[in-house]
């Protein structure tokens, strides 16, 4: 029966309610539940087309818009070089390409940055091939290297708006609830989605590619249906060997265990070791192994952590599991014990790249972390970090969440051996600002440490506690003292990067190096 | 001290430096690859002529492959090169 | 450079001579003493090169022996076969301690002090200031220990290279360390006799922290002042083992605090707590606020 022929039921619109005029009477559609209808929702809800190609045609993509992609496969992706193989067969030109980060396996691009098919670049970094490519001058247009939190407020702002986003996911159902494993234990596993879930929710149009169907409802899902319009089934979206390994293996090195010992005993006379802290820490050995020092001391002193965030690794997970760490916040997962404990630990949270580090979210992870352990390329004596560059000016290096984690974290703890080989870690002026010393508190080398002359706090409990400080200057000159003073690089003056800060700021730019 | 025959010394794991010496007929060349060229390369070159110089050879085809040596280790394969390729023995007060 | 004989020596690290990337490293990882060889870790088709490359690094490098923070030796060969051209190379600088292998008679320590005094006098050092170590190698040797340890004024100390000893046994090492107990008994007293230090062997499985601990315990328990260490990894556990307890230190700061007392008073007698203070106690606590004070516990 229709409502309006209801005794009682107001006639004309409901603005007397407060409602727009477009709020009229409901109106039933008799043929709701027909079979014709239930076709229709069938058909609506399976997104699974035939080809890469059909995707991309229905995406509406054209020439000179921007394309993005996650680095959740590592050194394992295949999804980056099959879809630009395809554009590029489809004869696209001018596109930007916005990943989360690119790595050794993308040399590739070179090939179509050359025939251009690609025109810009945005990433958090670049190795192999590639990133040599660049820095000798292959592109017009510099890259812009975003962190992990800038990029997801860059895209938040609509600084960077991505037109079409190429999604790899393990797992997916016909309506588009997206993975980074599969309930079934199939196929390929990456753990967390934890970059790709900003692009998922602010691309005009999301294709994800997955080599592993499952069917409704994908739960627990990384990426929700409402932000996929298609899927595309390919053989294989990656391979399983780059995309990460059994379990992140502690260092044995001396020199980097070490450096993690004194570091974990920063952290213990911090002021910032009590019941209930939190950390974050990198996956290079030093930085890596500080947890294990962490460990005994959390141990000794019966204190637990209320939760472990970042990249997720295996031995943050054994800490988890032995009820040292209370939750993990986790934006990537770094090895396959990770990504197991989010597919089975409940209180091992799946997070994105804007609840990790946005700048735009004032309750943003990073801010609640007590200490950061991170690593560098080099510091210099305003402790300023460069993780981009090498000594010799090529870029070799990612920025990923260092700064974002460095400004939010209580303490940023940067972990580097004085010297590696015959270059100094420790140097007068850094080739690339990524993390502007102003948010760098400490400096752990294996011949001394060193903390920012502004953390008078933190000195005074380092001294108190018995840990050897001296200056940075004095690192930077020990240094020097050992290896010699290096040659300045000699660059051109073609700009081939901007560095944005986590704010969207321009805080540095990278210049071409001779050839 | 004179280069008469052709001799090696060091290794190619990280921080050494392999220098090879061979006779040549009359000034030093040298033949550089180095992980740190750009920014160690000028250096390198200069530790080995002045070692050579102080050892007394003035005729040297030298070619050096670098992985990050310190200049003490440059110096030291330098002359376990000289001395082995060289005419003479190892005298401890000559060398620099 | 002179040496000194009373110091701090719980590990001493080995460092293979031919390795410029552990020559430029050795000197970070805290250990007491570090011992450069030329030995066994050189083949000998690379004895020069070696030779070579740690004159150069002594010539260059701040190891910390100059501040005494580090002692630096450098173990030289047999002088039959090549230790006599170890030690033109090395003694002229003045920068290093002689660690004289397979030592099996007061005579091998005798002839290789005339040749470092040769030396000494040829570069215009003092003579007698380069210090030695007598590496103890053999039943031979352990048995002589005691004439060894006492055969020179440069005698820092004394020390038990077990893989050849054990072989000379007719036996193999065992986790417990059975086949050694009279050698390093005979050893320790050797060296105590002579007023110097005792160093033990080496801990080869360098994956074996437990096993290395153990060990460690057993030599500390015994007398010994320290150990030898073939990789950097091994030598927080073990001056882990020599750090006294906070309770030690506090008696021992409370025996010193008597010690000073007692010398404002100008009494000869010590007393803590009502009782007499004996001078070997007084020497232990000394040694304990030394260990103390190498671990920044006080």
């Amino acid at each position: 029966m229709n409502n309006q022929a209801r005794k009682g039921f107001p006639q004309g619109d409901f603005s007397w309610a407060g409602l727009p005029a477009l709020y009229g009477p409901y109106v039933p559609a008799p043929d709701a539940k027909s079979p014709d209808r239930m076709a229709q929702h069938k058909q609506e809800q399976n997104k699974i087309l035939g080809s890469l190609e059909e995707a991309v045609r229905l995406s509406g993509l054209r020439d000179g818009m921007t394309i993005s992609f996650h680095h959740h496969f590592r050194n394992g992706d295949y999804v980056v070089n099959m879809v630009l193989d395809k554009l590029a067969e489809m004869g696209f030109r001018d596109l930007t390409l916005a990943a989360s980060s690119l790595s050794a396996v993308h040399d590739s691009l070179i090939r179509h940055i050359q025939s251009g098919l690609i025109r810009r670049i945005e990433t958090s970094g670049l190795r192999g091939r590639l990133a040599k490519a660049v820095s000798r001058g292959l592109m017009d247009i510099p890259v812009i290297f975003r962190s992990h939190g800038g990029r997801a407020y860059a895209i938040e702002t609509g600084e960077l708006k991505i037109d079409v986003a190429f999604l790899g996911a393990p797992s997916c159902d016909p309506s588009g609830n997206a993975n980074g494993y599969a309930r079934d234990g199939e196929g390929i596993f990456c753990g967390s989605l934890g970059y790709a879930k900003v692009d998922a929710a602010y691309a005009s149009k999301v294709i994800v590619l997955t080599s592993h169907i499952v069917p409704y409802p994908n739960a627990p899902f990384g990426i929700p249906e409402n932000d996929v319009d298609y899927i595309v089934e390919v053989d294989e979206i990656g391979d399983p060997a780059g995309i990460m390994t059994g379990a992140t293996r502690f260092t044995q090195n001396p020199k980097e265990l070490l450096i993690a010992k004194t570091a974990a005993n920063v952290i213990e006379a911090s002021g910032r070791f009590y019941n209930g802290f939190s950390l974050q820490t990198g996956t290079g050995g030093a930085s890596l192994a500080v947890s294990r020092f962490l460990r005994e001391k959390m141990l000794a002193k019966g204190i637990t952590a209320s939760f472990a965030l970042g990249g997720i690794t295996g031995s943050m997970v054994e800490m988890h599991e032995e009820g040292l760490i209370k939750k993990l916040l986790d934006v990537q997962s770094f090895d396959l014990r990770a990504a197991e404990s989010l597919k089975n630990n409940h209180f091992h949270q799946q997070i994105s790249a804007s609840y990790y580090a946005s700048p735009g979210n004032p309750g943003t992870a990073v801010n609640q972390l007590d200490v950061v352990v991170l690593s560098a390329l080099e510091v210099d004596i305003a402790f300023n970090v460069n993780v981009l560059t090498g000594s010799d000016g090529v870029i070799r290096g990612a920025i990923g969440g260092h700064s974002d984690t460095a400004a939010g974290a209580n303490i940023a703890i940067v972990t580097v051996p004085l010297i590696r080989g015959r270059i100094p870690s420790i140097v007068s002026n850094v080739g690339t600002v990524v993390t502007p010393g102003c948010t760098v508190d400490v400096v752990v080398t294996d011949q001394g440490t060193a903390v920012n002359p502004v953390r008078k706090d933190l000195i005074e409990r380092l001294a108190a506690a018995g840990i050897p400080l001296c200056s940075i200057e004095e690192l930077q000159r020990k240094a020097e003292a050992v290896v010699g003073k290096p040659e300045p690089i000699r660059f051109t003056d073609q700009v081939v990067g901007v560095v944005a800060y986590r704010d969207n700021r321009v805080i540095d730019v990278i210049r071409a190096v001779h050839a | 001290m004179k280069i008469i025959k052709t001799a090696v010394a060091g290794t190619m794991e990280s921080s050494d430096i392999m220098i090879t010496l061979s006779p040549a007929a009359e000034g030093i060349s040298i033949d550089l690859d180095s992980t740190v060229k750009e920014q160690f390369g000028g250096q390198i070159c200069a530790v080995i002529r002045e070692t050579l110089q102080k050892m007394g050879i003035t005729a040297a085809e030298v070619s050096a492959v670098d992985k990050g040596a310190l200049d003490c280790t440059v110096k030291a394969r330098t002359e376990a090169a000289a001395l082995r390729a060289g005419d003479t023995q190892a005298d401890w007060e000559g060398l620099p | 450079m002179s040496f000194t004989k009373d110091r701090l020596r719980r590990t001493m690290l080995f460092i293979p001579g031919n390795n410029p990337g552990m020559l430029r490293d050795c000197h970070i990882y805290g250990a007491d003493c570090i011992m450069l060889d030329l030995e066994d870790s050189v083949s000998i088709y690379e004895k020069d090169a070696a030779r070579l490359l740690v004159r150069s690094a002594l010539q260059s490098m701040d190891y910390g022996q100059q501040d005494g923070r580090t002692e630096v030796l450098v173990r030289i060969n047999d002088l039959k076969s090549g230790g006599l051209t170890d030690l033109e190379a090395v003694v002229p600088l003045g920068k290093t301690l002689i660690r004289l292998p397979k030592t099996e008679t007061p005579n091998d320590v005798l002839e290789c002090e005339a040749e470092i005094s040769r030396l000494e006098k040829a570069a215009g050092l003092e003579v007698g200031s380069t210090g030695m170590m007598a590496a103890i190698e053999s039943a031979e040797g352990i048995l002589n220990a005691r004439d060894i340890a006492k055969a020179s004024q440069r005698l820092v100390g004394i020390a038990l290279g077990a893989e050849d000893y054990v072989t000379d046994l007719k036996t193999t090492r065992s986790a417990e360390g059975t086949e050694l107990l009279f050698g390093r008994s005979m050893l320790l007293h050797a060296a105590r006799a002579a007023g110097i230090a005792a160093i033990d062997c080496v801990y080869s499985n360098v994956n074996d922290e437990e096993g290395l601990v153990a060990q460690a315990k057993l030599v500390h328990t015994l007398g010994f002042d320290g150990k030898s260490v073939i990789n950097p990894r091994q030598i927080d556990p073990i001056h882990q083992v020599f750090t006294p307890t906070q309770k030690d230190i506090e008696k021992a700061m409370a025996v010193i605090a008597a010690l000073k007392e007692a010398e404002q008073k100008g009494s000869g007698v010590i007393s803590l707590g009502g009782r007499m203070v004996d001078r070997p106690v007084v020497k232990r606590a000394l040694y304990q606020l030394e260990l103390a004070k190498a671990m920044r516990l006080i």
